[in-house]
């Protein structure tokens, strides 16, 4: 018991050093701005990896409309950020940001290989392991991931008749 | 064309004094009797008894004006554009998600038109702790029923939908009592958008009542205008200063606007308000000031049923217990109220926890979800003491630590709510909690309950009551606002919202509101103007 939990210590420790430098590194390359958020190709890329392993069997199977459903999610997540804080609208650059570096992608989220060949099964293993993870850093994360990508899905229309939900009453939208 | 008429359009045409600041071209200096901060329930009773009262009111709004024809009923829409922070304001360690409006008429355009008066056990604690000798149910009667009678708050007659009905029912089956809950509606349609701001005009918020009988009688109204700072002169404020926010109220313009009054009223809600002060360094010899800010956390519970539940259909509360608010003492193990959400496609998909294979089986059975909600009756213990205010770069945040004390509560809650959805015949019961399994009986769900870890960011927890943090008593040591919404230390400042209440509430906190406020906001206008304030007629 006290050495399973002395260990349990250890790495929490050194998860926390790897995740201030992956942040200080970050930081060093993206100096910080009060500026919206950007959905540019690297963040892309992070949530083209994340979104089918958060969303499931949701997701249509035929490529094309796969590819398409995929652009509309990622599309989706980014006006929901855009509706925050721009102090939110930051952080989550800064999530993705983090993700996006290889250092933090091997080491954080233990996903080898570029995002856009990552396996989704790693990439399942990496939200699970984030979403009871000892660090609260990385729990707020999973959630950040867990709410923006399941909320922007759901909120929208499209995805309404696939969970019955009959949507709000259509005369009083004329 | 809708056929709802829209009484904020017709106002607008009719001449009413609004400005939206996003659009201001060049900064601005206004003069007023009082400025009001905040147009919700707090800043609503008081700008209209002010205005009746011949007094030159300016309110100052750092939401949009928003009304029915504006309001889709759709959460993408109507969260950016009705809510602090997108309805994801969270605490700093973000473990708890904070609902509050921010559009003219505040929490009351979106919230689910629950109204209880202040629980008589709650003015009686008030009374012995605080010292809060005038706030005894007898007294605030009169208080409440004027703002009954001004707002249609009274018993609802339709049936409840089945979201509530199942509260009724399993809870009857344990011999628990339930009670009906009355809403501020006149003509509602039972449609269940209430969250995303009524499309009929029928829910009887500040913005369809008490803010147009202000503008008719003469107030102006500021909108997209954040209050930054009071000027303190000694134990006075000279002037109010604000920043004009764009329209989609995410950025300052850099226009600026500085409002002169002689009397400054505060209603931008709690967090808002303590931080305002903070911001303006106002006195706070006793370090009072944004502590004691009151959630009542909230957590929920979600069972699957064999019939549909529509939860998203109906009107969204009408059912309550508030059986296990008195099991105990008031001081004793944390009590709760139960009662039901409404249910909708992003809030719920996004409180429900797990991910791919798993949330999707959950969100299949949307229409036979049924959800139950328990609300913690925090700040009548040592061990639940509230948060505390800071600010991070002049913006609010709020540091609400969980302790032991509410954990246990936590967990008797989510025992009470399963075992009243089994009780009610549903197949599965699935606390939002990351551990949590979707349970098949009431015997497991009790062994899984019992065996979960509590901690912060595992449980799912949440807040659409903030309270507190301006906290009342005449003894300067034990609040920073007298029992008048005074503000000790300021000659010419009132706080007039739920940051004035020392304790939570133990209920939806609207009415506790109006009735206190309506009272503050009367004693005030007969300050001012040496003369009986106005009565508010009805609806």
């Amino acid at each position: 018991m006290q050495v399973s939990r002395r260990s349990f210590l250890k790495i929490g420790v050194a998860g926390a050093c790897t995740l201030a430098a992956g942040g200080a590194v970050y930081r060093l390359a993206y100096p910080p701005q009060a500026s919206r958020f950007a959905l540019d190709g690297k963040a892309l890329k992070v949530l083209h990896a994340v979104i089918p392993a958060v969303l499931g069997p949701v997701l249509p199977l035929t490529p094309d409309a796969r590819a398409a459903a995929l652009q509309a999610a990622s599309q989706r997540v980014r006006d929901a950020v855009l509706g925050l804080p721009l102090a939110t609208q930051k952080e989550v650059q800064d999530l993705f940001g983090l993700l996006a570096l290889g250092p933090a992608r091997r080491l954080l989220a233990g996903v080898r290989g570029d995002w856009e060949q990552a396996d989704p099964v790693q990439v399942a293993a990496f939200l699970q392991s984030w979403r009871t993870h000892s660090l609260q850093t990385l729990q707020i994360a999973y959630h950040a991931l867990h709410d923006l990508v399941i909320g922007a899905w759901y909120a929208d229309p499209s995805t309404w008749e696939s969970i019955g939900y009959p949507g709000p009453p259509k005369e009083l939208l004329a | 064309m809708s056929v709802i008429p829209d009484p904020i359009q017709a106002g607008l045409a009719a001449g009413w004094r609004v400005t939206d600041c996003a659009q201001l071209q060049a900064d601005q200096t206004l003069e007023a009797d009082v400025v009001i901060v905040g147009s919700g329930a707090g800043g609503g009773v008081t700008a209209e008894i002010l205005a009746l009262s011949g007094l030159k009111v300016l309110i100052v709004e750092e939401g949009a004006l928003k009304s029915s024809r504006d309001f889709k009923m759709r959460e993408a829409e109507a969260y950016p554009a009705l809510y602090q922070e997108s309805a994801a304001r969270k605490t700093r360690d973000k473990g708890i998600t904070i609902l509050q409006g921010r559009t003219v008429g505040g929490s009351t355009t979106i919230n689910w038109t629950s109204s209880f008066r202040t629980p008589d056990i709650t003015l009686r604690y008030w009374n012995k702790h605080f010292g809060l000798k005038d706030y005894t149910p007898e007294t605030l009667a009169p208080w409440f029923a004027m703002m009954e009678e001004r707002l249609h708050i009274s018993d609802w007659p339709t049936p409840p939908n089945e979201n509530n009905d199942l509260l009724r029912r399993g809870a009857a089956s344990l011999n628990i009592p339930t009670g009906l809950i009355r809403r501020n509606v006149n003509g509602c349609w039972n449609l269940g958008y209430c969250g995303m701001g009524c499309p009929t005009n029928a829910k009887q918020s500040m913005l369809v009542t008490t803010i147009p009988s202000a503008l008719q009688h003469g107030a102006s109204l500021l909108t997209r205008a954040r209050a930054d700072k009071l000027v303190i002169k000694n134990d006075h404020v000279t002037q109010l200063e604000c920043v004009a926010l764009g329209a989609d109220g995410l950025a300052p313009t850099g226009r600026r606007l500085t409002l002169r009054a002689r009397h400054f009223v505060l209603a931008g809600g709690a967090i808002n308000t303590p931080a305002l002060l903070m911001r303006s360094t106002a006195p706070d010899p006793h370090g009072q000031l944004g502590k004691r800010t009151f959630l009542h956390p909230t957590v929920i519970s979600a069972g699957v049923f064999a019939q549909r539940v529509d939860g998203y259909a109906g009107a969204p509360q009408s059912v309550y217990s508030d059986h296990f608010l008195h099991t105990d003492r008031i001081d004793g193990p944390i009590g709760y109220k139960l009662e039901a959400p409404p249910l909708h496609p992003l809030l719920f998909s996004t409180t429900m926890p797990g991910f791919g294979a798993q949330h999707a089986s959950v969100m299949q059975q949307f229409p036979h979800v049924h959800a139950l909600l328990a609300l913690l009756r925090d700040g009548f213990h040592a061990d639940a003491p509230g948060g505390s205010v800071a600010l991070v770069q002049g913006a609010p945040v709020l540091d609400y630590p969980l302790t032991p004390f509410i954990w246990d509560g936590v967990r008797r809650a989510l025992l009470s709510m399963a075992e009243i959805q089994f009780a009610a015949g549903a197949r599965t019961v699935t606390p939002a909690h990351e551990r949590a399994a979707a349970y098949t009986s009431w015997a497991q769900a009790q062994a899984g309950i019992n065996a979960l870890p509590y901690k912060l960011l595992q449980t799912r927890l949440v807040s659409a009551h903030v309270m507190g943090g301006c906290g009342m008593s005449d003894d300067e040591r034990l609040g920073v606002t007298s029992s008048s919404g005074r503000y000790h230390g300021l000659t010419n400042v009132s706080v007039h919202d739920g940051s004035l209440f020392p304790t939570a509430i133990g209920a939806n906190p609207q009415l506790s509101i109006y009735g206190i406020v309506a009272r503050l906001a009367s004693g005030l206008a007969q300050q001012l103007t040496g003369q009986p304030a106005a009565r508010p007629g009805g609806a």
